[in-house]
C-alpha cells in the first residue's frame, strides 16, 4: 500500500512539532526569569536588590568639566579607550551673547565633548566677552522608569533590576544593537571586544558592596550625588539634593520618565 | 590586562559635523548595509506572495503564468531574509535565544515566530499542496537524483485521486487567504521595528508599518515582472502580453497608493515641523540627496508612475515591443527605488545625532562584513536559489500535468 501516509498525518505531525517547539521557549523564559531575579550581575552573596533603590542626581552648577569622572569610569569598568565608547561623558555648552540689533534673547549654542571630556576642555573657542553662559553637563544612563532599551531587547538581556539599576547580561546579549537605537540619550554602545551592548551600571559591583560609583567617588566638586532612596535619612546628600533644587530630566516628552535628575539645567541641553 | 587590550582599539577619525553624542561618532552606523537589505528582501517576499494571491484568492486568471514563479520567488527570498540579520549580530551563535527566550515587548523578538509561521505554516504548505500532483508524477517519471528529490518532496503522500486533488485545491486556497494577512504581518512588523523607535524622529512614526507594507507590495510585484521577463528572455520565449499588462496595471495602482501615503508622510513632517525637523531637512538636502530625491522619488516613483500611468491610458496605441521595454524599465527602476527607500530609512535614521545637533557621514566600504561586497552577495543569493527552484520545479523539460503552467 503506497499511500499509507495521508496529508492529515503530515499536517498532524507538523502541528505536533510546532507545539513542541512552542513549549521550549516557555521553559527557557521561566528559567531566564528566575536567573534575573537572582541578579547575578557582580553582586555579592546576600545582597538583596529589593531592599535598595539607587539613584543619581547631577548638579550642573557644580561641574567644572575636569573629566576625572570619565576617566575613573573607563578605568573602573574596563571601558574601551576609543573615542566612541563611553558609559559617562561630559558635554560643554557655550551660549554666546546675541549680536546687537538682532532682537534675539541669546546667541549661538556651541556644544562639544572632545574625547568625552575625559581630558578636560581646551580654552573657549569664542572670546570670553562674547559668552553669555558656559556650563558642563555630565551624561550617563538616565535610569528610565520606562526604559525603551529594556522594552526593545529581543531576548531580555537588558533588564530593570529591582534596585533601580538598568543592567545587561553580557552572557545573554546577542549584540543586535536595538537597545542602542532605542536609547534616546546615546548612553549605550556596542563593545568592540565583547560584541555586546554596554552601558552605565552605576558601578553595580561597587554599590552592592556599600561603595559609591567610581564617578561619584572621584568628583572633586560633588556635582554627582548618589544615594539609596529606600534607606536615605533626610540629611543624606541625595535627599538634600531634592530638597535644595528644582530639578529637570532630559527629553521628558518621550515618556521614558528618567530617574536621573539635573539641577540647574538649561533648555538647550538634550 | 583588560585595559591593555582595550587600549588598542583601532581609532578611526570621527566624521561628523556639529555635535553628536560620543557613542554615536563611530566610523559607520550601527546598522548598515545588512540591515538595509533585511527589510528589502522581506518586502520582496511579502510583495511576491501578494502577487501570487491575486491569482489564487482574487481569481485574476490573466496572471496564472506567473503564479508559481511568484510563489517560488517568495520562497527563495524568504530563505535568505534572516541572513543579513544573522550576519550583523554581535553574537550570531546566540540567535536562537530570540526564539527560545523571547522578550515579548520587543518587536524584534517576534521576528522568529512571524518568520517561522510564514515559512512553515503558509508558504511551504501552499507550495506543497500546489505542486503535490506534479511531484507525484515527476517522482515516477524523472530518473536519478532528481527523481529521489521529488519523491522526498512528496513526503510519501502519493494519493492523486480526483477528490484528493479537489481537497488540495481547497486547502491551497485557504492557505492563500491566511497568507495575505500573514504577508502584511511579516512586513508591517518590519516597519514597526523602525516605527516604534520613539528616540529617533526619522523612524518613530505610526505610518512606518503602512509605508513598509505598501512599498513591499510594489517591490514584490516589480520583482515578479522583472523575473518573468528575464525568464522569458532566457528561454527565448515571448512573455505573455496579457499577463504583463495586468501585472503592471496592479503595479501601477499599488505604486499610486504607496506614493500617496509616502507623500502624506512627508507633508505631515513638513507641516508639523516638530523638533528635529531642521536636521531632517538638512538630511534630505545634503546627506541623502541622491538616494532620496533622485533614487527614491524620481527614479523609483515618478518615472515609473509616468511610464506605467501613460500605458494605462495609451496601452492599445503603443506597440508590444515598446510596451515590454517600458514595463521592464519601470520594474527595474522600482526595484532600485525601493532599495533606495530602505537605505534612506535605515541609514538616514542613523546619520544624525539623537542630540539633533549634528550629522554624521557614511561611506559604504567594499570589504568587511558591512561592506557592499557582502551586500551584493547576499542580494544575489536569492536569485541563485530561485534559479535552482526554477530548474527543479518550473523546468520546461518536465512533463506537464496541465496544472499550473508557470
Amino acid at each position: 500500500m503506497k499511500s499509507e501516509i495521508s496529508r492529515r498525518d503530515i499536517l498532524g505531525g507538523l502541528g505536533a512539532v510546532m507545539a513542541g517547539l512552542a513549549t521550549l521557549p516557555l521553559a527557557r523564559t521561566a528559567k531566564a526569569a528566575v536567573q534575573k531575579l537572582a541578579v547575578s550581575a557582580n553582586a555579592p552573596k546576600g545582597y538583596d536588590p529589593t531592599q535598595h533603590r539607587w539613584v543619581m542626581g547631577i548638579d550642573i552648577n557644580r561641574c567644572i568639566g575636569c573629566g576625572i569622572c570619565v576617566e575613573a569610569c573607563k578605568t573602573e569598568n574596563h571601558v574601551p579607550m576609543g573615542r566612541n565608547y563611553f558609559r559617562t561623558w561630559i558635554e560643554r555648552y557655550i551660549i554666546t551673547k546675541p549680536k546687537p540689533g538682532t532682537g534675539a534673547a541669546r546667541g549661538e549654542v556651541l556644544v562639544e565633548s572632545p574625547d568625552g571630556g575625559m581630558h578636560g576642555f581646551s580654552d573657549l573657542p569664542v572670546p570670553a566677552a562674547d559668552v553669555l553662559h558656559s556650563f558642563f553637563v555630565p551624561k550617563l544612563c538616565n535610569l528610565c522608569e520606562h526604559s525603551p532599551c529594556v522594552q526593545v531587547c529581543p531576548v531580555g538581556a537588558t533588564f530593570d533590576a529591582p534596585d533601580g539599576a538598568v543592567l545587561i547580561d553580557p552572557e545573554y546579549c546577542i549584540g543586535c544593537g536595538f537597545c542602542i537605537q532605542a536609547c534616546p540619550y546615546g548612553c549605550r554602545f556596542l563593545n568592540p571586544f565583547t560584541r555586546t551592548a554596554e552601558k552605565c551600571t552605576l558601578c553595580y559591583h561597587r554599590i552592592t558592596r556599600g561603595l559609591k560609583p567610581a564617578c561619584v567617588e572621584v568628583c572633586p566638586t560633588q556635582a554627582r550625588i548618589f544615594g539609596d532612596l529606600k534607606n536615605a535619612p533626610p540629611e543624606d546628600p541625595i535627599r538634600q539634593f531634592y530638597q535644595d533644587n528644582r530639578v529637570q530630566a532630559l527629553k521628558p516628552f518621550l515618556g521614558t520618565d528618567p530617574r536621573l535628575f539635573y539641577a540647574g539645567m538649561d533648555k538647550e541641553v538634550r | 590586562m583588560t585595559n591593555e587590550v582595550t587600549n588598542i582599539v583601532v581609532e578611526v577619525l570621527p566624521r561628523f559635523e556639529g555635535y553628536v553624542y560620543p557613542n554615536e561618532s563611530g566610523a559607520h552606523p550601527l546598522w548598515s548595509v545588512l540591515i538595509v537589505l533585511y527589510p528589502y528582501i522581506t518586502g520582496l517576499v511579502a510583495g511576491a506572495f501578494i502577487m501570487a494571491s491575486l491569482v489564487r484568492v482574487f481569481r485574476v486568471r490573466a496572471l496564472e503564468p506567473v503564479y508559481r514563479l511568484s510563489l517560488l520567488t517568495a520562497l527563495a527570498f524568504l530563505l535568505c531574509a534572516p541572513l543579513p540579520l544573522l550576519f550583523h549580530l554581535g553574537h550570531p551563535e546566540r540567535c536562537f535565544e530570540v526564539m527560545m527566550t523571547p522578550h515579548l515587548t520587543s518587536p524584534m523578538a517576534i521576528f522568529g515566530f512571524v518568520y517561522a509561521w510564514y515559512l512553515m505554516a503558509v508558504l511551504l504548505l501552499e507550495l506543497w499542496f500546489d505542486f503535490r500532483r506534479d511531484l507525484v508524477a515527476w517522482s515516477t517519471t524523472e530518473p536519478g537524483f532528481k527523481g529521489i528529490l521529488y519523491r522526498l518532496f512528496t513526503v510519501g503522500v502519493t494519493d492523486v485521486s480526483e477528490p484528493a486533488l479537489r481537497l488540495d485545491d481547497r486547502i491551497g486556497h485557504l492557505l492563500s487567504v491566511i497568507g495575505i494577512p500573514s504577508a502584511f504581518l511579516l512586513h508591517g512588523y518590519v516597519g514597526f521595528i523602525f516605527g516604534s523607535v520613539k528616540a529617533n524622529p526619522w523612524w518613530g512614526n505610526p505610518l512606518m508599518p503602512i509605508i513598509f507594507i505598501l512599498s513591499a507590495v510594489v517591490s514584490g510585484i516589480a520583482l515578479c515582472v522583472f523575473n518573468y521577463m528575464v525568464l522569458s528572455w532566457v528561454r527565448r520565449k515571448t512573455a505573455d502580453m496579457r499577463c504583463l499588462d495586468v501585472m503592471t496595471m496592479f503595479l501601477f495602482y499599488a505604486l499610486v497608493v504607496d506614493a500617496a501615503i509616502e507623500t502624506l508622510d512627508w507633508v505631515h513632517r513638513v507641516y508639523s515641523a516638530e523638533e528635529g525637523f531642521q536636521v531632517m531637512q538638512y538630511m534630505a538636502r545634503e546627506r541623502l540627496f541622491y538616494t532620496l530625491n533622485l533614487g527614491q522619488s524620481l527614479l523609483g516613483t515618478l518615472v515609473p508612475l509616468l511610464l506605467l500611468g501613460s500605458l494605462q491610458l495609451l496601452r492599445k496605441r503603443v506597440p508590444e515591443l515598446v510596451r515590454r521595454r517600458m514595463y521592464f524599465a519601470s520594474a527595474s527602476f522600482i526595484l532600485i527605488g525601493v532599495l533606495a527607500m530602505r537605505w534612506n530609512v535605515v541609514i538616514g535614521g542613523q546619520l544624525f545625532s539623537k542630540s539633533l545637533r549634528g550629522v554624521m557621514a557614511y561611506k559604504l566600504e567594499f570589504a568587511g562584513m558591512e561592506g557592499w561586497f557582502i551586500g551584493a552577495v547576499l542580494l544575489s543569493l536569492p536569485f541563485i536559489i530561485l534559479t535552482v527552484f526554477i530548474h527543479l520545479f518550473l523546468s520546461e523539460k518536465l512533463p506537464s500535468t496541465g496544472h499550473g503552467d508557470g
